[in-house]
């Protein structure tokens, strides 16, 4: 069985929440496979990340480089198809950057690949079988990939819950074998996003509301029910993307990363991109009038009912108390 | 016998200037630049889009006696519309003596044919008082628009100046008229009255005899030239005014005529995309609805003319009553703006631009419900949904449609409903129905009605219960029906007037074969969009009927008996909301009101604003999708017209209206003190088994 | 400049319920309405809009059968100025290295300056344009939301976490897949469809596009769907019962335990 590489994401020295699920899915795919973690970057940063790594996998492959200072897609892409053997087995977490590196990394190293898994049954031989899901998530589907000749695995972010289990290696410094780094994509700068007159990753209590409140104008309930709760307002992106709230407000992968006490899911489906922002394991209480919902899945307590009318008795309930 | 003042048509100017070449000039040259005026004016209409206004001449003419002569609608708003009364019959009646006069200055002594007699007596004695009536009426309406201002007259800074000063210039000019007039008569008088001659009688109390009275001490020489002054003044003033008339507002005094001659004859239904294309051949037309302004139809281009800026209008719509970014008033005076300056008087017509974004914005013309309040209000028969519905056709043909509506239009092309919804649930609201066994269709069952559900009656959580409620009466009053259940498509009514007419047709089309098909003789329905559709926009199918008239009808054939209120209910106060669809433009009001008055023991009260000048609750179909800029909504400022009348429960026969009154109650903070129901929920609850 | 822009057919998942069939081999098909993917439709909305500032023409081309064609056509009502549908049975079962070769085959037979795509599609692997343009060399970025035409480069803005954009400075030729939100989509009404039913739209195969049956189809995908099922859900939530008054209390209880009061 192949070796398995997987790549770190790291920010000022510190590296991301998938660092640690890509070693689980590793050892889904192969509990005996070597476990390399391929680091890109330069200087003092690259060097914590790489010493943090090497206490997890089994060996921390480092390529410094002026070029790779920042994360860009397709400097990495020349790096790591130069540096990695070409029958490795790939895993990126499926995020903005793997989306940007994934497919493109499977072409120039010949490999195979499959985006966003978010199961891991096995290998068979040269056939690793993976769970994904289509639709939106309304359908799952059992994959099979041919990684004889390697392959670019995208694993879901936050489905492969770090276990704690740690191997343990050296540092190895692969900046030699990354070879001509020029590339005709150029980073130029980063744009934050703009500051809303509320920071919710800093919130206890968020009433979220997403596309159940059917109309802009019956936000307003959600705004009396959090303040009757002493919470703050979220959103889901739809909500958003009608521009009925502002993006400060919106959870998800493209959104604000939220850690709070209780969520409160007010007509919000619950795809994996919303909950994506959820993190820290909040008390979840999901309303919806599809008992179907996917949020139903996730949440602590699930109520079927109809948030146009649930939300005005909850924060007159309340206002009671 | 030597006359008493030398007349106008004898006098010499200082003794040797003739005036009654100015006699003549005046009338030819103020004729002259009126004709060239009016043919420059009347340009455009001719290079408009063709009208169909010639057909039915006999209702055309009932309209104008009684709309444009009887001054019917004037009345609705009592101060303004009793002034204008008088300045209009004193008008009217004055004419014929202010063509006497223009005469009278070249031909001595001129009398209008048929006046010479005892009839001639009657009309002077009358116009006197007319031309009295007249004045004070002007000095009313002067104080009424300078001092106190009225806020319908109101210009916002964004539309340009105010126009108060030219209503009271105009209003000057008309006093100056009736001045004039009745010195020129008073002057003589005077004059016969200190020579010993038999003096011309005046009506006392009339502004002649009054004027009279006042110069009876003046020389000979000074009524003399008071005489001529003001016999001049007038001549002057007339054909001043005749000229001014197509230079603004009161292009009206001429065109209203014609307007009222030419309004709709049709409530309900929308102008087609052009007059002369059927709609095999519509696919054929290079462009659809009104993207530039000749575009427009010559009805729309005199309605524009026609436009007195009385403001009546905006001040009924709802629209503007939430501040939209929609005032009607403001369609038509732009319109008219626009017309003036690119077809002006003197040099070359001027070059086209898009409407929409220059004159006309976005949000200014899909704010607006179709509810028909203006053209309900407008008391010279001036026209704004065909001009709406026609200019959003043009957005919608250039793919200029707000986000919000893009998607249910959509899922009405695919799905055939704006929700998305798939067609084999449309009739899922039938498995909870205890005690009635609704007919399908789609099943091959048969039956002599069709209840035509509609899309939100059918597939709304809320409305599904209007659904069994007025299934429920239909069984109970033994009508034999059934339902289309997954053939049925939205009736389209608002797809229609958001300017999708293919994706209207394509409904309709479908809508009307199944209909055919099923072999049903007649259709009820409980959504007065789609009775509108139904009756108005499509053809050829069996009569239709409202639930309301069903119930009336079936309560006074004894096949539905109705118990008396609870007791609970004993101590409420019900009141009516008149949906747009069912009242205004289907003039159905008392069948629902005497649905409710069945009742025994119900008390309901009328809102103020009720029957023809009910308010919009918001709008239906896809207006509930869109996303307007407004201060507050209509549903709230209606709910709380419903309280001011006394009333905690609103009745409303329309699904749309109850949507958007529950909502509001919500929204106005009125939970557990009014609520909202169907008409049809309120007669199965008591139905007497 | 010329811009190609890579469309899909798919399910309309908000409009549709998905179901498994019987067989676990797919989905439910009979009552699905198609229509051009999301993401697709705003990619040809800003190609229509470059091109309206700078010139050019817009292609739009889909890997499809017959069917395929309508979303064609949708496209072209709403402004694209030409269509190529690439169809041919040994394309079916392709999987994504399948198509992006397809594709690429199609971008050799035309001279494109941009080729555009959705980020994602039905399957959401969001993997095709990558592909593609690693395949030909070009530069690529992904989930675009914003594009300023520069002198034989743009400079565009891709969404990241936490709804920043991280600003790039692209080569031309180049791929770009496109993220919703980056415009508003003109409205295509039926009028505009019925406009553009009978215009010719070129068909290629692979015959025509060079491909050999080696690198194509069920045959040479090295990737494949065993079968659609529906996942074990688990516990999940505890749902409240009772009338409205009692399930409220009964959260207001909980709510009290976990602080979610003030």
């Amino acid at each position: 069985m192949a070796d398995i590489f997987a790549y770190i994401k790291h920010a000022d020295g510190v590296a991301e929440d998938s660092a640690l699920e890509l070693m689980v899915a590793a050892k889904k795919i192969d509990p005996a496979a070597k476990v390399m973690a391929v680091v890109t970057g330069t200087g003092a940063n690259l060097d914590k990340v790489c010493k943090e790594m090497a206490a997890v996998y089994n060996a921390v492959w480092k390529i410094d480089n002026a070029a790779l200072a920042y994360p860009n897609a397709e400097v990495v892409r020349k790096a790591l198809a130069n540096v990695l053997p070409a029958d490795g087995i790939v895993l990126l977490s499926h995020d903005t950057f793997g989306m940007d590196l994934g497919p493109g990394l499977s072409v120039k190293m010949n490999s195979t690949f499959v985006a966003d898994i978010v199961g891991i049954e096995g290998v068979d031989g040269a056939t690793l079988k993976i769970i994904r899901q289509e639709f939106s998530g309304q359908a799952s589907t059992h994959v099979t990939c041919d990684i004889s000749g390697g392959t670019v695995l995208n694993l879901r972010p936050g489905v492969f819950q770090p276990d704690g289990v740690k191997a343990g290696g050296d540092v190895v410094d692969k900046s030699g074998a990354a070879g001509d780094l020029s590339a005709k994509r150029k980073y130029l700068e980063m744009v934050a996003a703009e500051a809303g007159d509320v920071d919710i990753t800093k919130s206890e209590v968020l009433v979220s509301v997403g596309r159940g409140i059917e109309d802009q104008e019956n936000i307003e309930l959600v705004f009396d029910l959090a303040k009757a709760m002493g919470a703050d307002v979220s959103c889901s992106r739809p909500i958003v993307d009608a521009k009925w709230l502002e993006k400060a407000r919106q959870v998800g992968t493209s959104g604000q990363t939220v850690k709070p006490k209780v969520y409160m899911a007010m007509g919000i489906s619950g795809s994996f991109q919303h909950l994506g922002g959820i993190k820290g394991n909040p008390f979840i209480v999901a309303v919806n009038k599809n008992p179907k919902a996917p949020i139903f899945q996730v949440a602590d307590v699930g109520i079927e009912a109809n948030i146009l009318e649930f939300i005005p008795a909850l924060t007159e309930a309340i206002g009671n108390l | 016998m030597e006359p008493v003042l030398i007349s106008p048509a004898m006098f010499k100017l200082f003794g040797f200037f003739p005036t009654i070449i100015f006699s003549m000039l005046l009338p030819v040259a103020g004729v002259g630049l009126f004709t060239y005026i009016m043919a420059r004016r009347i340009a455009p209409l001719v290079k408009a889009n063709p009208d169909s206004r010639f057909d039915r001449p006999k209702e055309r003419i009932v309209n104008v006696l009684k709309i444009w002569l009887g001054q019917y609608r004037h009345p609705r708003y009592m101060m303004a519309g009793v002034l204008h009364i008088t300045i209009f019959f004193g008008f009217l009646i004055l004419s014929v003596r202010s063509t006497e006069l223009v005469i009278k200055g070249i031909s001595e002594g001129f009398i209008m044919p048929g006046l010479g007699g005892i009839l001639g007596d009657i009309y002077y004695f009358f116009k006197d008082y007319a031309a009295t009536a007249v004045f004070f009426a002007v000095v009313i309406a002067v104080v009424r628009r300078g001092i106190f201002r009225p806020a319908r007259y109101d210009y916002p800074a964004s539309y340009g100046h105010d126009h108060t000063n030219e209503a009271i210039f105009v209003l000057a000019v008309i006093g100056t008229l009736m001045v004039s007039e009745s010195l020129y008569e008073a002057a003589l008088v005077a004059a016969e009255i200190q020579k010993g001659h038999a003096a011309t009688f005046l009506a006392p109390g009339t502004l002649a005899w009054f004027f009279k009275n006042i110069l009876l001490d003046n020389s000979i020489s000074s009524l003399q030239n008071m005489h001529i002054a003001a016999y001049y003044v007038h001549d002057l003033t007339f054909f001043f005014f005749l000229c001014f008339l197509p230079m603004g507002k009161h292009f009206h005094v001429i065109t209203s005529l014609f307007n009222v001659y030419f309004m709709r004859l049709e409530r309900g239904n929308v102008r087609p995309v052009r007059y002369g294309v059927s709609d095999e051949q519509l696919d054929n037309l290079e462009s659809f609805g009104v993207k530039k302004f000749s575009d427009f139809t010559w009805k729309d281009i005199l309605d524009f003319y026609t436009c007195a800026d009385c403001g009546r209008c905006s001040d009924q719509c709802p629209a503007n009553a939430v501040k939209r970014p929609l005032s009607p008033r403001f369609i038509s005076i732009k319109g008219r703006d626009y017309a003036f300056s690119h077809f002006p008087l003197m040099g070359e017509f001027v070059g086209q631009e898009p409407l929409i974004g220059d004159v006309y914005s976005d949000a200014e013309i899909w704010s607006c419900t179709t509810c028909g309040a203006c053209e309900q209000e407008c008391p010279i028969g001036i026209e704004y949904i065909n001009k709406i519905v026609d200019m959003r056709r043009g957005m919608v043909d250039d793919g200029n449609v707000p986000q919000s509506l893009q998607k249910p239009m959509s899922s009405l092309e695919k799905r055939g409903n704006p929700y998305g919804k798939m067609e084999k649930k449309r009739s899922e609201w039938t498995k909870d129905l205890e005690g009635c066994d609704v007919k399908l269709f789609e099943n091959g069952d048969a039956a002599d009605t069709l209840y035509f559900v509609d899309s939100i009656t059918s597939f709304d959580d809320r409305m599904q219960l209007v659904a069994r409620a007025t299934a429920k009466i239909l069984c109970a009053a033994g009508v034999d029906f059934g339902i289309l259940g997954k053939d049925e498509k939205d009736s389209g009514n608002e797809v229609k007037r958001f300017g999708e007419e293919m994706l209207f047709q394509d409904l309709k089309s479908h809508n009307t074969e199944v209909i055919k098909e099923s072999g049903v003789k007649k259709i009820v329905t409980s959504d007065p969009h789609a009775y509108n559709a139904l009756k108005n926009e499509y053809k050829d199918l069996p009569p239709v009927e409202h639930i309301s008239q069903v119930v009336v009808n079936a309560v006074a054939a004894g096949k539905l008996r109705l118990k008396g209120v609870t007791d609970e209910e004993a101590g409420r106060v019900y009141t009516y909301h008149d949906p747009c669809y069912l009242g205004r433009h289907n003039c159905l009001y008392e069948e629902p009101r005497s649905a409710i008055d069945a009742i025994p023991g119900i008390r309901r009260v009328e809102m103020l604003k009720s029957r023809d000048r009910s308010f919009c609750c918001g709008g239906g179909g896809l207006m509930l999708f869109y996303e307007p800029e407004e201060e507050q909504r209509m549903g709230v400022l209606r709910v709380k017209m419903a309280q001011k009348a006394g009333a905690n429960v609103i009745v409303t026969a329309c699904p749309f209206c109850l949507v958007n009154m529950e909502d509001a109650i919500k929204v106005a903070g009125l939970e557990g003190k009014m609520q909202a129901i169907d008409l049809s929920e309120l007669i199965s609850e008591h139905i007497e088994q | 400049m010329e811009i190609l822009v890579c469309v899909k057919r798919v399910p309309d998942t908000s409009e549709n319920e998905i179901t498994i069939n019987k067989g676990g081999n797919d989905i439910e098909r009979d009552d699905l309405v198609y229509s051009v993917n999301e993401w697709d439709n705003y990619a040809v909305e800003e190609a229509i809009q470059i091109v309206d500032k700078v010139g050019g023409s817009v292609t739009v081309v889909t890997v499809g059968d017959s069917e395929s064609e309508e979303i064609l056509r949708r496209e072209m009502a709403m402004g694209a100025n030409n269509g190529l549908l690439l169809t041919d049975d040994a394309f079916e079962g392709s999987d994504g290295k399948g198509i992006a070769t397809i594709l690429k085959a199609a971008v050799g037979k035309g001279k494109y300056d941009l080729i555009l795509t959705g980020a994602q599609a039905d399957e959401g692997a969001a993997q095709v344009g990558g592909m593609l343009a690693a395949m030909m060399d070009y530069p690529y970025a992904s989930l675009v939301n914003r594009i300023e035409v520069g002198d034989g480069k743009l400079k565009v803005g891709r969404e990241i976490e936490g709804g920043n954009q991280e600003m790039n400075e692209i080569e031309l030729p180049c791929v770009l897949s496109i993220q919703t939100g980056i415009n508003e989509p003109r409205y295509v009404g039926i009028r505009g469809i019925r406009k553009v039913a009978s215009v010719e739209i070129p068909a290629m195969g692979a015959g025509d596009l060079g491909l050999d049956a080696g690198s194509i189809g069920a045959g040479a995908a090295k990737v494949k769907r065993v079968d659609y099922f529906v996942p074990d859900t688990g516990e999940g939530a505890e749902m409240l019962t009772g009338s409205t008054e009692e399930i409220i209390a009964k959260l207001i209880e909980y709510l009290k335990s976990k602080g979610g009061l003030k």
